[in-house]
């Protein structure tokens, strides 16, 4: 994600360059390139522009190591935005997903996405958001997010997804 | 959902004459055998004549089951089978008479004869023998009835019979294998559980693919699978009926309840039951719906295994800060390490003669599949891949099934034997994984 939030600052920047090129017929003296984040969506718009990459949106996902499942500061970053949303949309619950790569044993994988999902669990519970909206499940090494063989299709595979939903319990 | 005509029912009707008072009985004393364990030996030739048969039908009938004797002799790795053309006697009167000079000349160690017949009730008989053509000894004589669409066991209790008295082991042929047949895209894999027999033949889908299954298991009786199924999002231990199709809950439980097996008696299954994430043993009684708790530690404790004798329980446990291999008491006390070596060590199976503990073992990178003692000593490497996951026991405890998938690849059953020389690949109608034999099948 913050490679992409760099690109997207970059290529603003860049449009602004190619914009200045041409000798501006009034106020061209202004030689520096002022730069700033986009407002991310408020905890108040919907989960899908909440969470959609082209809106710089927060994730809806967050990434562990390796056999880990401590959440890690873009992590915390990232629940923290979640149970934003959550305070923002009282009837909403939220089923997290726990999920493994694919180089472990398959049941030991289960019991490491409990672990995954209920580390997430505990953090919106005790960021305030009832424990009663929040469901977890572990699909193990079972549903892969990339099909790789490879460390960055490992790292996008280990991985913690919430799958709000609103409109009754 | 409906299941095509139950195969046990079949089964029960295989009727198992026993020994047959032939002229030449059978003596304990033949030298003719096989060290299963030489690392060194030598595949035994052996002759396999088609059953001598009367007419066109049962003549149909004798060279397919000579065709699935031979191929489970071959595909043990301890046999090898003498090309029929080279037979020298053929005019019928081997069945009874063997000259054992002609089959000697042919390099010829062991002979199997038999006759062939179609009932008029429906049934197939094979009468066959098994000999020692150095000494001109019979090792087996026996005859066996079936109904005729159930040739195949025939063809596999003869083969077991053969095995059995040239091993000195019990077979694994009569058996079936059920396991995770894998369809459709890598990110939405659609699993169902299939069942086949030993060598393949007569497959059949259990469940219909619409939820995630994974890790089926038999009953002692083979007539019950115990599995993981999705459904909706909630991953739960079944236990379904494998002729009536009809599918049961094992237990109603807070959290994930996966990787069951079933007790050595029948009556229990041991699972792990993750509540608040945290991953324990459980044991449940199946008559009573008791439920016990084994295992008390914040660690992943899964992949459970009961000892032949029920006694105890190997399981592993990320415990130690990574997976290792433990075993229990049957009431999870007495627990200790078993697997001191480096690398992950996981998916303990407890093998039918009890005398080894088949793994799954990560290191560097790669998985391997192997066995230890029960002390965990006598660590031996049997396998390896990019992933190589699951070993399966035969029930006599001398071959190993898993699956395995290379990179980038498709994953695949695998079967190989002890010696780890005879590594063979199952053929399955889609790619498959989470393999599971069953016991000898009943008569």
């Amino acid at each position: 994600m913050k490679l992409k939030h760099a690109l997207a600052v970059l290529a603003i920047a860049l449009a602004s360059v190619g914009c200045s090129t041409k000798p501006p017929k009034d106020g061209g003296a202004n030689t520096r390139v002022t730069q700033s984040e986009l407002a991310k969506p408020g905890p108040g718009k919907s989960w899908q522009e909440y969470t959609a990459p082209s809106r710089n949106g927060y994730s809806d996902r967050v990434f562990f190591a390796y056999d880990r499942f401590d959440l890690d500061k873009d992590a915390q970053a990232t629940i923290r935005a979640w149970s934003e949303w959550m305070r923002a949309h009282r009837d909403a619950t939220v089923l997290v997903e726990g999920h493994a790569d694919e180089r472990g044993t398959r049941e030991y994988n289960l019991g490491l996405g409990a672990k995954r999902a209920t580390a997430i669990r505990d953090m919106l519970i005790a960021l305030g958001v009832n424990a009663r909206r929040i469901r977890t499940v572990s699909y193990g090494k079972e549903r892969p997010a990339v099909a790789g063989d490879d460390d960055d299709s490992y790292r996008q595979n280990r991985r913690g997804v919430a799958r709000p939903s609103t409109g009754g319990a | 959902m409906p299941l095509p005509a139950p195969v046990s029912r079949l089964c029960r009707r295989l009727f198992m004459a026993g020994l047959l008072a032939f002229a030449v009985p059978a003596t304990a004393a033949a030298q003719l055998t096989i060290r299963i364990d030489d690392p060194n030996f030598e595949p035994l030739p052996i002759a396999i004549v088609a059953p001598q048969a009367s007419n066109d039908d049962e003549r149909s009938t004798a060279g397919r089951i000579a065709g699935v004797v031979t191929a489970n002799l071959e595909g043990s790795g301890l046999f090898r089978a003498i090309d029929p053309s080279a037979f020298v006697q053929r005019d019928g009167s081997e069945v009874l008479a063997p000259r054992f000079n002609d089959w000697k000349g042919i390099g010829a160690e062991a002979l199997i004869t038999g006759r062939v017949f179609h009932r008029t009730n429906g049934d197939i008989r094979i009468e066959f023998r098994l000999w020692d053509v150095a000494t001109g000894r019979q090792l087996v004589g026996r005859r066996l009835e079936t109904g005729r669409a159930n040739w195949r066991r025939l063809a596999h209790k003869m083969s077991d019979a053969i095995y059995r008295r040239l091993t000195g082991e019990s077979g694994y042929f009569d058996t079936r294998v059920v396991y995770v047949a894998e369809s459709g895209p890598v990110l939405k894999r659609v699993k169902r559980l299939a069942i086949m027999d030993q060598d393949g033949a007569n497959h059949r889908f259990l469940t219909n693919g619409k939820n995630l299954v994974m890790t089926p298991r038999f009953s002692p009786s083979a007539q019950e699978i115990t599995y993981l199924e999705f459904v909706g999002e909630q991953p739960r231990v079944y236990i379904l009926d494998i002729d009536s199709g009809q599918r049961e809950i094992v237990g109603e439980f807070e959290g994930m309840t996966f990787a069951p097996r079933f007790s050595p008696d029948g009556n229990r299954i041991v699972m792990s039951l993750a509540r608040d994430g945290n991953s324990e043993i459980y044991a449940m009684d199946l008559r009573t719906r008791a439920t016990e708790r084994l295992t008390r530690h914040p660690a992943i404790d899964t992949s459970p295994s009961y000892a032949p004798d029920g006694s105890r329980i190997v399981f592993d446990s990320d415990r130690s800060g990574r997976q290792k291999i433990y075993v229990m008491n049957a009431d999870g006390s007495g627990v200790r390490r078993i697997s001191n070596r480096p690398g992950r060590y996981a998916t303990p199976v407890w093998s039918p003669r009890g005398d080894l503990i088949a793994f799954t073992k990560l290191e560097a990178g790669a998985f391997f599949i192997g066995v230890m003692q029960p002390n965990g000593e006598g660590e031996r490497i049997l396998a390896q891949g990019y992933l190589a996951e699951g070993p399966t026991w035969a029930p006599n405890g001398r071959v190993l099934m898993y699956y395995k998938k290379p990179r980038g690849g498709t994953a695949q059953l695998y079967s190989i034997d002890l010696t780890g020389r005879n590594e063979r690949p199952m053929s399955t109608p889609e790619d498959a994984s989470d393999p599971a034999w069953s016991p000898l099948l009943e008569d």
